[in-house]
């Protein structure tokens, strides 16, 4: 076994770091915070600049092929910097589906100005009546002459606000399994029909209702095979293979709180940190972050050495559920100025504890939620039988 | 990167994983329950060298480092072994860094096992490790590193895990150090302990859950098995990461210490402790009450693992002094 980081993942690694450090001023987290959009065009297109869009593409489709590991780097970053990367993520992701899947109109139409930084898409897979099971979408598509209409609703379209397009999970088959009736469609925001309604949600984070009246586009806007959703999903799920989001999030927080109870002095002239009920809640917090960072390793090599099986689903359950558990644990030790939100101007730590506690919820539900990870983790890791 | 043992390492751990398999069944660990040790399994162990794995070869040992030792460790929490293996191992490589021959000469003949005592003593050391069955106990009297020989009592102190637990007199005790350095090496000699425990207990929450997952497989209630039940898959699928995390993080301590990275080594092998001690109570719990009303019959092995996941740990102390003392390998003494 050999724990050391290889030489180019630490290297690529130290340059995200710079980049985002340079980029993420005040001012821009100040903005992220009064908006709620996760996403911020001059760091996003820095981050294209340096080809990270790209990243996870491979090299004969015009991308960087970075493997898993690096990927993994990637995104530690982002997290550990709590840099608002819905927007890269998306991009990534949709840039990955299309570099293996796209059509070339697709690949000179939506590709190059999702890698050029200067357009992003949003995500509509989750509807009023089901999430979890994506696969129950019923949004309808139904075929109009050459092209398509389209009519239903989208659940947690986030960043339909900043969006070129949505890349929206439809139902084309209902006389079929509910997985095999699925298609994908680029869906172009400006289209006729559609419209967007904000929803501020729990941490201060904006999310939208999408609505979609009767919206006609054409048949190359199609991703897939029609009634392939399935299959094109199975791609998407192949790039987040071993990155598992939300492993570092627990670092991030343990760090500024780390810094927050080492410069801030009690009555006494005493660093918070010297407080033993104090110090021992923020060692157990650096435990957990430990075996997060493990085990987010372990998703990203096993995924990189070719044979991957739940290490993906075990690191997001451990990080996100001990995120949850450490913001609880460090909003205790900051007693009643822990009430104290990033508006206040002597919130501790700039309100950093406060707004975890309420943006943990979601990290266990977005991204597959706990039970799913479990329900796959028992069938696949244990051998247990379905139960759904 | 790699996360895969090289072909050396995955060597040993097939090796001992067979090994107790086939030496340490439930039975032989029943047998042990008084007392808290197995003789024969003590020799059989003593005779593949895994007793002396992690000292020089010419010092009579194996030639391998810490990390040999935590795959041992790791395969005989498997199956909740009634030897101290963890403690002589420890002893062994303490002597062999002091070179103090004699001591050295006697941990590798093993006829009976060293321990060491976990908390420092004058007088008599209490409740120390395998003190019912070690010939020599290390003890640090806060001044002094002391050796203590003699007969062991061969009655451990009636206790809830089957540990072989005793007090131990000092009086005749030798010295093997003193000063900072002395201190520095029991130190060092407790930080492996806890490491070797945490891997140990790696091993038993590992073979408890599945243990279980085996159990719920076969149990059947409103005619189908408990384990196609979503309240017990859900109960069961919490724990594999946390079992691989420990497990990652036993083995990164061991890596950071055979790479002299102490600081390093130090808290990781602290945090490994905290985290493997909380782990193994929450599996053991979790799975023997999977049994029902089974779990606690004595003839069921749920049990086995449910006090030792307690016992083994709690040798060294309240877990909140545990955490106490990460903290201070963290953030520095107060």
């Amino acid at each position: 076994m050999d724990f050391a980081i290889d030489p180019a993942t630490a290297a690529f690694e130290r340059d995200v770091a710079d980049l985002l450090a340079r980029h993420l001023t005040p001012q821009l987290r100040e903005r992220v915070h009064h908006s709620g959009t996760h996403h911020d065009w001059p760091l996003h297109r820095a981050i294209a600049s340096a080809g990270w869009l790209a990243a996870a593409l491979p090299v004969d489709l015009g991308g960087q092929g970075r493997g898993p590991e690096q990927l993994a780097a990637l995104f530690r970053q982002l997290e550990l910097h709590s840099a608002p990367y819905d927007g890269v993520a998306n991009a990534m992701m949709i840039a990955f589906i299309l570099g293996h899947l796209g059509t070339p109109w697709q690949r000179d139409a939506v590709l190059a100005p999702i890698l050029a930084g200067d357009a992003i898409p949003c995500l509509g897979y989750s509807e009023p009546e089901s999430g979890s099971d994506v696969a129950a979408a019923s949004t309808a598509a139904v075929r109009d002459g050459d092209g398509w209409v389209i009519s239903g609703q989208k659940m947690f379209t986030s960043l339909a606000e900043e969006a070129s397009w949505v890349f929206m999970l439809t139902r084309t088959n209902t006389e079929v399994a509910k997985h095999r009736g699925l298609t994908f469609f680029l869906v172009p925001m400006g289209t006729a029909g559609i419209s967007v309604t904000p929803v501020r949600t729990l941490s201060g984070k904006r999310t939208n209702i999408t609505f979609y009246d009767g919206v006609r586009i054409e048949d190359k806007w199609r991703v897939g095979d029609v009634d392939g959703g399935w299959q094109v999903m199975l791609v998407a799920l192949s790039f987040e293979r071993g990155v598992a989001g939300g492993v570092s999030d627990i670092a991030a927080l343990y760090n500024t709180m780390l810094a927050y109870l080492t410069d801030t002095t009690d009555e006494h002239g005493h660093a918070l940190l010297e407080a033993p009920s104090v110090r021992a809640r923020l060692a157990r917090v650096a435990t957990d972050k430990e075996i997060a960072d493990l085990l987010g390793a372990r998703a990203a090599w096993a995924a990189a050495a070719g044979i991957p099986r739940q290490e993906g689903a075990e690191a997001k359950l451990f990080g996100t559920e001990a995120y949850g558990r450490a913001a609880s644990r460090l909003l205790d030790v900051l007693g009643p100025l822990g009430l104290l939100t990033a508006d206040a101007e002597n919130a501790p730590a700039g309100g950093v504890i406060e707004h975890a506690y309420r943006y943990a919820p979601i990290l266990t539900v977005a991204g597959g939620t706990s039970e799913i990870q479990k329900n796959l983790i028992a069938e696949r890791t244990l051998g247990l039988p379905r139960s759904r | 990167m790699n996360l895969d043992l090289t072909d050396d390492q995955a060597a040993v751990d097939d090796l001992f994983r067979a090994f107790f398999a086939r030496e340490c069944s439930p039975a032989v660990v029943r047998g042990a329950e008084r007392l808290g040790f197995d003789p024969v399994l003590w020799a059989r162990l003593s005779e593949t060298g895994a007793h002396v794995v992690a000292i020089p070869e010419a010092l009579g040992g194996g030639g391998g480092g810490l990390f040999d030792a935590v795959l041992i460790a790791e395969a005989a929490g498997r199956h909740v072994v009634p030897v101290p293996i963890v403690e002589h191992v420890v002893v062994a490589r303490l002597v062999a860094s002091l070179g103090a021959a004699v001591a050295i000469e006697e941990a590798v003949i093993a006829a009976a096992p060293m321990t060491l005592a976990l908390r420092p003593a004058a007088g008599t050391a209490t409740l120390v490790p395998a003190g019912a069955v070690a010939a020599a106990v290390i003890v640090w009297s806060g001044e002094r590193l002391l050796l203590a020989r003699g007969d062991p009592p061969m009655v451990a102190t009636p206790n809830g895990a089957g540990l072989p637990v005793a007090d131990r007199s000092l009086d005749g005790a030798t010295v093997l150090g003193d000063g900072d350095s002395a201190a520095q090496a029991y130190a060092q000699a407790v930080d492996e302990w806890r490491l070797l425990m945490a891997a140990a207990l790696v091993g038993l929450a590992d073979a408890a859950l599945w243990m279980g997952v085996g159990y719920v497989q076969e149990r059947r209630q409103f005619g189908v098995p408990i384990g196609s039940f979503q309240a017990i898959q859900h109960g069961l699928a919490e724990l594999p990461g946390p079992i691989s995390g420990a497990r990652l993080l036993t083995r990164r301590a061991a890596w950071r210490r055979d790479h002299d990275d102490e600081v390093g080594f130090r808290r990781d092998a602290s945090m490994a402790f905290v985290f493997a001690t909380e782990l193994a109570r929450t599996v053991t719990s979790r799975v023997i009450h999977y049994y029902g009303g089974y779990g606690a019959m004595e003839e069921y092995d749920a049990q086995l693992y449910y006090r030792r996941a307690r016992g083994w740990p709690a040798q060294l102390g309240d877990p909140y002094g545990e955490v106490d003392h990460l903290a201070g390998l963290l953030y520095g003494p107060v």
